[in-house]
């Protein structure tokens, strides 16, 4: 009984090819407001197939995509983020030259004075916002008016998701936001979506991290050989049933398996 | 190395070395080539060589027209460009400008009905043809995709053509009054610190700057982030071509002759003294302060030189030597920062 405004973001039979190669196959999926969700399977199963979709990335080869109750077609990465959806993609979108409330504000700088191209930027409101943001975030950074690219990789990461999530944006997808980070790092990164989730702010969890993945989301899309195989609530089922998925082996040789 | 996670220390490190001392060294290396010609003054010629009123003004007023055209290419490599065409580019502007620039007691005047004309008119007719000749770089570089080096590489091949096409390779001179003053005097070094001054701001505090510096740096992110690639290369490459037209206006005056063999190898002396200034061949890192400090440089080598009586394919061996030397240094930096 799903009431359909409950559904942020919906597919029917999303279908991409690569000349003879169905890298997904007629995925149904749906999403509900406030909801976390974590995609998972093994390499090649379609995962950064399906996202590339729903941000524009690449173009379906058939099927529909349905955000907010409304067929929508995104040409580029830039009108899935104009509809709200950002992403946070493994290799980060950071310009290691400027500091961070550049790179925060990057596209939609605050102005002073509006002029085009020589709009003159409000430098100390954006850089107190930033800090607004970061503070939220709980993640250290000394001094702001660095260059991001003098930054650890978990500072880094955390500017890149703060990026997304200060935005008010609709729906947040993170491309494995963990897996270059240590451990205080990645901590950290968990914080912010944990915040997101308080904030009702629903999201789409890339990971090859079960534990991490159980620990976060409400729900785990399994997906293999570029089928969806299984949506299953994440507090009923566990790491061996989800291996099992996974792999589509049924037997129970997984219980000491490292992937857990 | 440095441990990020340690908090005291980090901030005052890390902002001290992004600040001061990229300024403060070029400066340094500035003093120390003045300091060396200097001594070798008094050792060889037996006379000052910067304490020299007549010296010292030809040092500034070669330098303001390279400086111009410095400043526009500062901004084009700091977007992870290059313009190979500036020389080209000032040669048929200046022509062109000229040519506006006539005064009707010449009999002779490529436009005879166009002498005399208010000395505002050469100098539209400059900057006009200079944005026409960057908008096209721009558009090839930022519609049509091709690479930066070689699409200003067609435009100094063609400039230099068009520039001999425009009077059949003669000569233009004989200009009104207020057209020869641009060159004269302080005016050029004035014309030079102003336009400094205006795009320093522009990099600094404006979202033209903004993109521009975001490009160079990731222009993947920059893509990802809204802002219009395309539109923004056109623009700056348009810009940067308009100040070869001002470079040019005040080369023409101070020269009082446009020919269409002016401005050779300038592109390379502007690239040199951006590159000497601190910003990075790499993009994204850059600032008109040190291309400032690094045409002094370039005018200081050049006139020492001539003034020890050293002949000039030693100067440009030198110079040679000096931006390779200042690419090295940028590597070497860069590379510290990715292995860090």
């Amino acid at each position: 009984m799903n009431n359909q405004d409950d559904i942020i973001l919906r597919t029917e039979n999303l279908t991409k090819r690569y000349g003879g190669v169905h890298a997904l196959e007629e995925a149904n999926f749906t999403l509900k407001r406030g909801e976390h969700v974590a995609i998972v399977g093994d390499n090649g199963a379609g995962k950064s197939t399906f996202v590339r979709q729903i941000t524009g990335v690449e173009q379906p080869s058939s099927g529909d995509i349905f955000f907010e109750g409304q067929r929508v077609e995104f040409n580029s990465p830039l009108e899935a983020r104009e509809a709200g959806i950002e992403s946070v993609f493994q290799d980060l979108a950071l310009c290691n030259d400027l500091d961070v409330p550049s790179n925060l504000f990057l596209g939609r700088e605050e102005l002073l004075f509006k002029f085009g191209p020589f709009s003159i930027l409000d430098e100390k409101k954006m850089m107190q916002k930033a800090k607004e943001v970061l503070e939220r975030t709980a993640i250290k950074i000394p001094d702001l008016s660095n260059h991001v690219g003098d930054m650890s990789g978990g500072q880094r990461q955390c500017v890149a998701i703060s990026r997304s999530a200060s935005f008010a944006s609709k729906l947040i997808i993170m491309d494995e936001p963990t897996a270059a980070l240590g451990v205080q790092e990645t901590t950290q990164v968990e914080n912010i979506i944990r915040g997101l989730k308080e904030q009702g702010v629903p999201l789409i969890l890339i990971s090859h991290n079960l534990r991490q993945v159980f620990n976060l989301v409400d729900k785990i899309w399994v997906f293999r050989r570029g089928r969806i195989v299984g949506e299953v609530i994440a507090a009923e089922t566990d790491g061996n049933e989800i291996v099992s998925m996974i792999t589509g082996m049924q037997d129970g040789v997984h219980e000491k398996a490292s992937y857990i | 190395m440095t441990s990020s996670s340690s908090t005291g220390g980090y901030k005052t490190v890390k902002s001290w070395k992004n600040w001061l001392p990229k300024d403060i060294s070029i400066l340094m290396v500035l003093l120390g080539t003045v300091f060396i010609f200097e001594v070798l003054g008094w050792f060889i010629a037996e006379q000052s060589f910067i304490f020299n009123t007549q010296r010292l003004t030809i040092i500034i007023l070669q330098m303001s027209i390279i400086g111009i055209i410095a400043i526009g290419v500062t901004q084009i490599i700091i977007m992870a460009g290059i313009d190979l065409s500036s020389g080209s580019a000032l040669a048929f502007t200046g022509l062109v400008a000229a040519s506006f620039a006539q005064t009707s007691e010449y009999t002779r005047a490529v436009y005879p009905a166009l002498t005399d004309m208010p000395v505002l008119l050469p100098i539209i007719a400059g900057i006009l043809v200079g944005f026409v000749l960057g908008g096209i770089n721009g558009s090839l570089i930022g519609y049509a995709g091709i690479p930066p080096f070689i699409a200003t590489l067609g435009m100094l091949v063609a400039a230099r053509g068009l520039a001999r096409w425009y009077t059949s390779g003669s000569q233009v001179s004989f200009f009104i009054d207020d057209y020869a003053v641009l060159g004269s005097g302080i005016i050029p070094v004035i014309i030079f610190l102003t336009t400094a001054m205006a795009f320093h701001f522009l990099l600094r505090y404006t979202r033209y700057g903004r993109y521009t510096y975001a490009i160079g740096s990731n222009e993947q992110a920059a893509r990802v982030a809204g802002i219009n690639i395309r539109a923004h290369k056109l623009l700056v490459y348009t810009i940067a071509g308009g100040l070869y037209g001002l470079a040019a206006v005040v080369e023409t005056s101070r020269t009082l002759t446009a020919q269409s063999g002016a401005g050779m190898l300038y592109e390379l002396d502007a690239i040199a003294a951006v590159v000497i200034g601190g910003t990075s061949l790499m993009g994204g890192k850059g600032r008109i302060t040190g291309t400032i400090i690094g045409v002094c440089i370039l005018g200081v080598i050049t006139s020492g030189f001539t003034f020890l009586g050293i002949g000039s394919f030693y100067t440009n061996i030198v110079k040679g030597i000096i931006i390779v030397a200042a690419v090295v240094a940028d590597q070497y930096s860069n590379n510290k920062n990715a292995n860090r």
